[in-house]
């Protein structure tokens, strides 16, 4: 199956009083459909700045970057900004969702910026709140929801309008473990089911259980590719370290 | 558990494959900035509160200044003239000008001059029942038939030369509550002492205030007798050809104005004559209390520029994460500030509106001796600078919506 998403000795350097820092150091990868990938490393290995690239939110210094078979630097930047709301998922750390818009207008806000919000799009948006066990919670405001919901329903955002690829950046960083459990659970379950290329970056090794693939980065580079389904296990039980 | 929930379903209709339907709601600006506000009423309301206040303060300033000018120049401005001749030593005062028959005679011989009228000034008090404060009125004498009359909306126009005749304007009628047939008390002073004269009202007229007091219009000659005098002018029998303050002149064809006045000033001797609104604008103290008050009612302009802008500056600086957010998931930048641009009309003019419902409902309740008037120049064209100043106070903000970056919602930027 086609990747989507691949990018080719992708780097991000920043040079600063005179020193030259390569935040991102010519990285390679690929996502297929359906997988879901854990994005891993210490602190300051480059991990949001290599998601950045991949959003098309930072223009790399070298490299490329093709989301679903579209090079993502060679359009322009009005191009691009469509582009990310057709093709990309977003959830981050916190404070995802508009305040003033309930849960579901915060879903169908995504079908709305690709003018895809009928009738069948807002039962598609209920659809997926109701999977994702927010049947209840539509209509209440992010400041009326549990941090759990509210990255839940930041879920439904990054899923509701079919991307290619759905980027998520420490989604369970203010969650407590159980919370932060369920929420990587039903993320993968539904990156496998409506095969999106799903990257999560993660600071808590526990949150692989539930991973495809573990990119770990060190120094801006790819330290570590790993894809076996036993080691993952292992890895997320912390066997490895 | 959440996850026992999750069915493992996709969507039985593809993106790409379907065509998409009606849209739901409003497009994504609108649909933005009405939610934001719908959901923060409080917020927005104290904001349009604000705003509703300076729109007060604006239009009672505005008012005062339209009312106070208005009362100073009311008269002159009705004139049905387009001159008015001063004596040229008195620098176009009034109080200060003097002027003989023998001036107004000249004046008639001028081509192009269809009549002149004599107008003197002075004033006397009504005495009002019930302890009530005494009116203070302006006394105008003019010359029955001739330019310097008002217009009359009810009763007839004075008619004799000396008969102890008035017409009333119609602040002086709706204060002393009399009418066309009554007769009217005014308190004048001989010497050092008071003096009553009893006039018969023949006549209303609109309002024509002069130096902010309502008028009562008498025949000349009934003038000279009626007004304030020293004693020693009747002792001594000095001044026989009784002066009187200015002239009002009609011309054949009112837009040869500035060419007759210009004819006027070279033939005639020691007079000067102007347009009608050079006239009001040089009555003491008008230009002073006019220039003033437009002045305070720029500050209050400038002060609500600047907190409007800055009330939306803050707004949206604590917005930038938000709107960070916004532009990651790919709302435009456009889309953002439009929508930032339709909140601030939106809150600016629900605030003009509410200021003006509540400066008309307390000008409602004002006296009427309250010299405000919300007509005129200065109150549209207040309203007109409100409207204008909050979406240029929110410029400012705007450039922050622009500026902010998609990158802070992953925490970075640059
Ligand atoms: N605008 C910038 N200018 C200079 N250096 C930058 C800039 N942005 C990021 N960096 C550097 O790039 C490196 C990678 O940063 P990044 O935020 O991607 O790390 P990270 O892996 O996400 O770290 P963490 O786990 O703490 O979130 C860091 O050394 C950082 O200091
Ligand atoms: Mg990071």
């Amino acid at each position: 199956m086609a990747n989507s998403l691949e990018t080719q000795l992708v780097t991000k350097q920043y040079e600063n009083a005179g020193q030259t820092i390569f935040a991102v150091d010519k990285v390679t990868i690929n996502v297929k459909p359906g997988e879901f990938v854990a994005l891993i490393g210490p602190s300051g290995s480059g991990k949001t700045t290599l998601l950045a690239l991949l959003a098309g939110l930072l223009r790399p210094s070298n490299g490329s970057i093709n989301i679903d078979g579209h090079p993502l630097w060679k359009m322009s930047d009005r191009e691009r900004t469509k582009f990310r709301s057709e093709k990309i998922g977003f959830i981050f750390q916190s404070s995802n969702l508009v305040p003033y818009l309930s849960a579901l207008e915060n879903v169908e806000l995504m079908l709305k910026l690709n003018g895809r919000l009928d009738k069948p799009g807002r039962d598609w948006a209920m659809e997926l709140l109701d999977q994702l066990g927010l049947k209840d919670r539509m209509a209440n405001l992010p400041s009326q929801m549990s941090g759990g919901q509210q990255q839940r329903v930041a879920i439904a955002r990054a899923l509701v309008h079919e991307p290619a690829v759905v980027l998520a950046d420490e989604p369970t960083a203010s969650l407590d473990t159980e919370r932060a459990y369920q929420v990587v659970q039903t993320l993968g379950t539904l990156i496998h089911a409506q095969k999106r290329a799903g990257i999560m970056v993660t600071h808590d090794l526990r949150m692989t259980r539930w991973v495809d693939k573990v990119i770990r980065m060190t120094d801006g580079k790819v330290a570590q590719i790993i894809e076996s389904k036993g080691e993952i296990e292992a890895f997320s039980r912390g066997s490895d370290h | 558990m959440v996850t026992d929930t999750i069915q493992t379903g996709v969507r039985p209709v593809s993106g790409k494959s379907r065509r998409y339907r009606t849209q739901l709601g409003l497009p994504v600006p609108i649909h933005l900035a009405l939610k934001e506000v719908w959901r923060n009423k409080g917020r927005f309301f104290l904001i349009s509160s604000v705003v509703a206040l300076i729109t007060l303060l604006v239009l009672f300033i505005a008012g005062l200044t339209e009312g106070l000018g208005q009362g100073n120049r009311e008269y002159i401005e009705n004139l049905n003239a387009q001159l008015v001749v001063y004596q040229d030593k008195a620098d176009l005062s009034i109080p200060t000008s003097r002027m003989s028959q023998a001036t107004v005679r000249q004046l008639r011989q001028v081509d192009g001059v269809e009549a002149v009228g004599a107008v003197a000034f002075s004033n006397v008090s009504i005495p009002l029942p019930g302890g009530k404060a005494p009116l203070k009125v302006s006394l105008i004498g003019v010359l029955p038939g001739e330019p310097g009359e008002p217009d009359v909306t009810q009763g007839r126009a004075l008619r004799s030369k000396r008969a102890d005749e008035t017409v009333i304007d119609a602040g002086v009628a709706s204060r002393t509550g009399l009418k066309v047939g009554d007769m009217l008390t005014v308190r004048s002073t001989l010497g050092s002492k008071e003096q009553l004269y009893d006039l018969r009202i023949v006549g209303i007229a609109p309002s024509s205030q002069y130096f902010i007091a309502p008028s009562i219009f008498v025949p000349y000659i009934t003038w000279d007798k009626v007004r304030p005098q020293p004693l020693s002018t009747l002792e001594t029998g000095q001044d026989p050809d009784v002066s009187f303050n200015v002239a009002a002149v009609r011309l054949k064809n009112p837009s040869d104005a500035p060419a007759v006045s210009k004819i006027i000033n070279a033939k005639v001797k020691e007079i000067v004559a102007v347009n009608l609104q050079t006239a009001y604008e040089n009555t003491p103290g008008y230009s002073a209390q006019q220039s003033t008050l437009g002045l305070m009612r720029v500050f209050t302009l400038l002060i609500g520029l600047l907190v409007i802008g800055g009330f939306f500056r803050i707004q949206t600086m604590q917005k930038v994460a938000q709107i960070g957010v916004l532009k990651a998931i790919g709302t435009s930048s456009a889309s953002v500030a439009v929508s930032s641009i339709m909140q601030i009309l939106t809150i600016n003019s629900f605030g003009v509106l509410l200021g003006a419902i509540m400066t008309f409902g307390l000008a409602a309740g004002l006296p009427s001796a309250v010299p405000i008037r919300f007509v005129g120049s200065a109150v549209i064209s207040s309203v007109a600078s409100l409207l204008v100043i909050g979406p240029l106070g929110g410029l400012a903000s705007i450039q922050v919506l622009l500026k902010a970056e998609p990158l802070r919602a992953l925490g970075l930027a640059s």
